[in-house]
């Protein structure tokens, strides 16, 4: 059982397609929701329509659906969630907003203190019967309960009989033996509100069962080779790496105070000390002791302010940042209202770029319309390596970190961008020896990486260094769970420990190698687990919060397909548990009781969450508001938007308000199989560029008849952004959706193009506003108001 | 390595190896057998034939596809999957396909050669100018180094208004990468936060 959600796996991840293809033809059932009918709709037994921007909506009329007719998981949701937990009485939800709403420096703000849990002490008060009305399953079911299949029909404009098919099907998960796989991605998370929705489909999953079972899980496909890879190692400003938050001058002055704010006393984040003292370890070597907080406060501390993609271009507009770093990242075409990001970088002083062909920021100097002669930003444009010019590792979806070999030196004066950072380190560690600003960590930080008879940095050396390793001997880990708070232990990525790891009880030669490197094709459970195809992080753990595939009891949901139970003795495993399965101290086998109430080990109370009592920022469980342009006035509440969206001042700060009449059409982004992202490779594939050549617009049959538009006629599409031109697509892909009793026209956007390549055309992304997801600062590309006029 | 290790065995060697790759004399196409009712041809020998292979990935995606790279003299002559991928199990997507554009390129000729917008020398851009100088590595690295310095001793901050010490530059942003390996990604956070003190540090994860 499939239910994709604001994802294309045909286009976007076809390996992925290939194998939900595999499980149709064994009989799986696939749901695709989408505003498209798109090619996996294409392959889908339903497919639901529905307008951009109302998945909480459909997901919540799924719930609400699954309860009114008993369709849950009733075992699941008794002992793995955490629905029987008592709210504060303060709590309370009206009109769209939640309790506590207030205005802090002239903007809105939450006060999450009506949000918490009753505590009696350190416990959390509880009613296992369910009935209390503050206990978070009859909270649960009062917010829901507004969702009915009329309702939904009205915002989403799903006919209510497709409605009606795809939650009844769906549903058949909530059997404690049937799976259901839920598969979403960019269509989720890129609204002012991608985080609610992505909580929304968590809870759909709690809701019937399917976390931590085998076929099941919320599964987001990433959309690059790395950006897994790039956010464990910390490449993303709220974080140093493998998600340990970054220091805030406002919450953490002090390592004390670092480590009082960011450790939990219960769940795994109980661990977070001896993270972080191995990873200061990593980074400053003997410099870092226990006396010196191990050079804590050589990390710079955050101001309390956001700093992520978005913020970064408006303190850039705002003429703060005057350097910048652009590394294998084209945001010129990818970033959000791109023609007045590129306009944000006339004002840095200097840029740096690394890539293997010229992309559009780093000819923003000379994009369309711009004079280079006004235009005194300094370039740097650095030749880069491909993946098969260089060797190391890339993290996929599945958190499968695959070693990747060398096969070609790069071309010319390419390199790769490991000895790229390796010399600019060195550059610049040679400025510094003169003096300069606070020169500790620069000549100090942990830089040991030549090797002998050859110019690239010793990988391996890296490679251990991100894996962990004990001081004293310089012992490879094998497990985190070594890692300690003292300054003994080195670990740069504590999530990554084992990855480097050769196991000492391996019998295969073959396969004692590094974990990464590994080959094994075996796979004894048949359970597509292949425990030695390289190595998957957590400690090689294929399914994540896996004590949630069997009962309290250990009895397997799924009797056929055990994946970890308890055979009345001790537990058998097909995969590598994520609980205790031995007492820590006797060693004997851990009986089903010590663990049943904890399965989702990194949460403090250690129950799924349908109320998450420390909020996301704007409310502990989802709501549905409006994409900040929209057609329409919101039809569940008064509140229009979501209050707490992030929105910038100056040139970022066009917008078209609800219902407009100059911009009356809803748009999305969307991607093409024979493209990928901002096209600076495919886009320079001659054979891919012949598949798919120039940059288009997909409008229905009826609103290219009722603008008297052919299908390859030359269409401008505009927004109160900009506008570009672009041949017209006319297909019943896209059909206009009743909501309000009104059509609503949606208009899809692929945005693979620029101005440099061998294929060019107009950035789609220039009409696309620069408005964030409350909590993470994701655009909200997804959803947002064009028109449309004959070229 | 052993003597009549079969080609499939031999990429569950790769560990061991140093490089992940081997020399695999390929086979030539052969016409039908004869006595046989089927159309024969005289075909030539594979393209890689003699080629090298290596075990690589696709840099496309997130679904994590193994490749097996044949190169003769440095040149990408054809990339396909792995057929002992569980991932991939031997099929690539069109992108994937195509892996091999992005080092050389079939030209009218029909030779392959470097795909001709692939970057093969330093470029920079000088203010205010329309177009791009040819520099070297040395000179780039240390004019770069210079623009770091200046900017991050101009704008370094120790300590902020309330006297908490913060040991952080503002004024540099680094911006990727989705699209290097770990190690790599690594190595330039730990510079960029652990040596410079860089605060303004994301990647396209959130685009």
């Amino acid at each position: 059982m499939f239910l994709i959600i604001g994802s294309n796996p045909a286009e976007s991840h076809p390996m992925a397609m290939r194998h939900i293809g595999i499980a149709k033809g064994k009989g799986a059932k696939i749901i695709v929701v989408d505003p498209r009918f798109t090619k996996t709709a294409a392959q889908a037994d339903i497919y639901v329509p529905l307008r951009p921007g109302t998945d909480i909506s459909f997901l919540y009329g799924l719930m609400n659906y699954a309860i009114e007719n008993d369709l849950y998981q009733h075992e699941y949701v008794q002992n793995y969630t955490n629905a029987s937990y008592l709210i504060s009485p303060d709590y309370h939800f009206e009109d769209g907003l939640f309790s506590g709403l207030e205005e802090k420096d002239g903007k809105l703000v939450y006060n999450t203190a009506s949000w918490a849990y009753q505590k009696d002490g350190d416990n959390i008060r509880k009613d296992p019967t369910l009935q209390d009305p503050q206990c978070v399953w009859q909270i649960l079911k009062k917010h829901v309960s507004r969702y009915d299949i009329k309702t939904v029909s009205n915002v989403t404009g799903t006919p209510e009989d497709t409605l009606l098919e795809a939650y009844s099907t769906y549903c058949e998960s909530g059997k404690p033996d049937v799976a259901g796989n839920l598969i979403y991605v960019l269509g989720i998370t890129q609204h002012s509100y991608g985080t609610q929705n992505t909580r929304a489909t968590c809870m759909v999953q709690l809701l019937l069962g399917n976390v931590g079972m085998p076929g099941g899980g919320v599964n987001p496909q990433r959309g690059q080779s790395n950006v897994q890879g790039a956010c464990d190692m910390g490449m993303l400003w709220n974080n140093i790496t493998a998600y340990l938050a970054v220091p805030d001058a406002t919450k953490h002055p002090t390592y004390q105070d670092y480590l009082d704010v960011t450790t939990p006393k219960t769940g795994y984040w109980s661990n977070t000390p001896k993270f972080v003292a191995s990873l200061l370890k990593a980074w400053y070597g003997d410099k870092a002791t226990r006396e010196n907080d191990f050079c804590f406060d050589w990390l710079p501390k955050s101001d309390g302010k956001d700093h992520s993609h978005m913020s970064s271009y408006g303190s850039l507009e705002e003429g703060h940042i005057k350097g910048v770093f652009c590394w294998a990242e084209n945001p010129s075409v990818a970033g959000p209202d791109a023609s007045n990001e590129a306009k944000a970088l006339e004002k840095a002083d200097w840029m740096v770029c690394v890539d293997i062909f010229e992309n559009e920021t780093a000819a923003f100097w000379r994009r369309p319309g711009a004079n280079p002669a006004e235009i005194d930003t300094e370039v740097f444009l650095l030749p880069a390596a491909h993946i098969y010019e260089k060797e190391g590792t890339r993290t996929n979806s599945a958190r499968h970190i695959p070693w990747r070999w060398k096969a070609v030196e790069p071309p010319g004066q390419a390199k790769s961008d490991l000895w790229i950072a390796d010399r600019l380190y060195k550059a610049i560690r040679k400025e510094y020896e003169d003096g300069g600003a606070f020169t500790d960590p620069i000549l100090n930080i942990t830089w040991d990486y030549d090797q002998q008879d050859n110019d690239e940095p010793d990988i391996e050396k890296i490679a251990i260094e991100i894996n962990g390793y004990n001081i004293a001997d310089g012992r490879v880990l094998g497990t985190f769970g070594d890692l300690k708070d003292d300054g003994s232990t080195a670990c740069g990525v504590w999530v990554y420990t084992g990855y480097y790891y050769v196991d000492p009880q391996e019998q295969d030669p073959l396969l004692k190698v590094p974990a990464t490197k590994r080959h094994g094709t075996e796979d004894k459970s048949g359970l597509n687990v292949y425990p030695k195809w390289t190595f998957v992080w957590p400690l090689n753990r294929r399914i994540v919060y896996n004590r949630c595939s069997a009962d309290p009891a250990g009895r397997p949901w799924k009797k056929d397909k055990p994946l970890i139970y308890w055979d009345g003795a001790k537990w058998v495993t097909n995969d590598v548990p994520d609980f205790g399965i031995v007492n820590p101290v006797t060693k004997a086998p851990s009986p089903p009781e010590v663990t049943a109430n904890a399965p989702f080990i990194m949460l403090p109370e250690g129950q799924g969450r349908f109320f998450n009592p420390s909020g996301l920022k704007e409310g502990p469980m989802p709501e549905h508001y409006e994409p900040v342009e929209s057609p329409v006035k919101n039809p569940i509440s008064s509140q229009q938007n979501n209050p707490m969206a992030m929105r910038w001042d100056g040139i970022f700060s066009k917008l078209a308000e609800t219902g407009s009449e100059e911009f009356p059409y809803v748009a999305t982004t969307v991607h093409y199989i024979e493209h990928y992202q901002t096209g600076v490779r495919t886009r320079n594939s001659p054979w891919l560029v012949e598949l798919m050549p120039e940059q288009f617009a997909t409008i229905s049959p009826t609103l290219a008849a009722n603008l008297g538009i052919k299908a390859g006629d030359d269409i401008i599409v505009s927004s109160a952004r900009a506008e570009i031109k672009c041949k017209a697509n006319v297909l019943p892909i896209v059909r206009p959706l009743i909501v309000n009793d009104s059509p609503v026209e949606i208009v899809s956007l692929p945005w693979h193009w620029g101005y440099t390549g061998l294929s060019q055309g107009d950035v789609g992304n220039n009409l696309t506003p620069f408005i964030g997801d409350a909590n993470v600062a994701v655009p909200e590309y997804k959803a947002f108001l064009v028109n449309i006029r004959k070229a | 390595m052993k003597k009549g290790i079969s080609r499939r065995d031999f990429f569950k060697y790769l560990g061991i190896g140093a490089a992940g790759t081997v020399f695999f004399e390929g086979i030539s196409a052969k016409p039908a057998a004869a006595g046989e009712n089927l159309p024969s041809y005289d075909v030539g020998p594979l393209k890689i034939t003699k080629t090298k292979e290596t075990s690589s990935g696709c840099s496309y995606c997130g679904c994590g596809c193994t490749t097996i790279v044949y190169s003769e003299d440095d040149k990408v002559v054809y990339i396909e999957g792995d057929p002992d991928s569980p991932i991939n199990e031997g099929a690539l997507c069109p992108k994937g396909t195509a892996l091999s554009d992005v080092y050389t390129i079939v030209d009218k000729n029909r030779q392959r050669v470097l795909n001709p917008g692939r970057l093969t020398e330093v470029l920079y851009r000088a203010p205010n100018s329309d177009k791009w100088e040819v520099k070297d590595w040395d000179w780039a690295l240390s004019e770069i180094a210079k623009r770091v310095k200046k900017t991050r001793d101009e704008t370094f901050e120790e300590k902020d208004e309330n006297g908490v010490t913060v040991n952080r530059t503002m004024a540099i942003c680094q911006m990727g990468s989705a699209n290097v390996n770990n190690e790599e990604d690594y190595i330039i956070n730990k510079l960029m936060r652990g040596g410079l003190g860089v605060v303004d540090l994301d990647h396209c994860a959130r685009l």
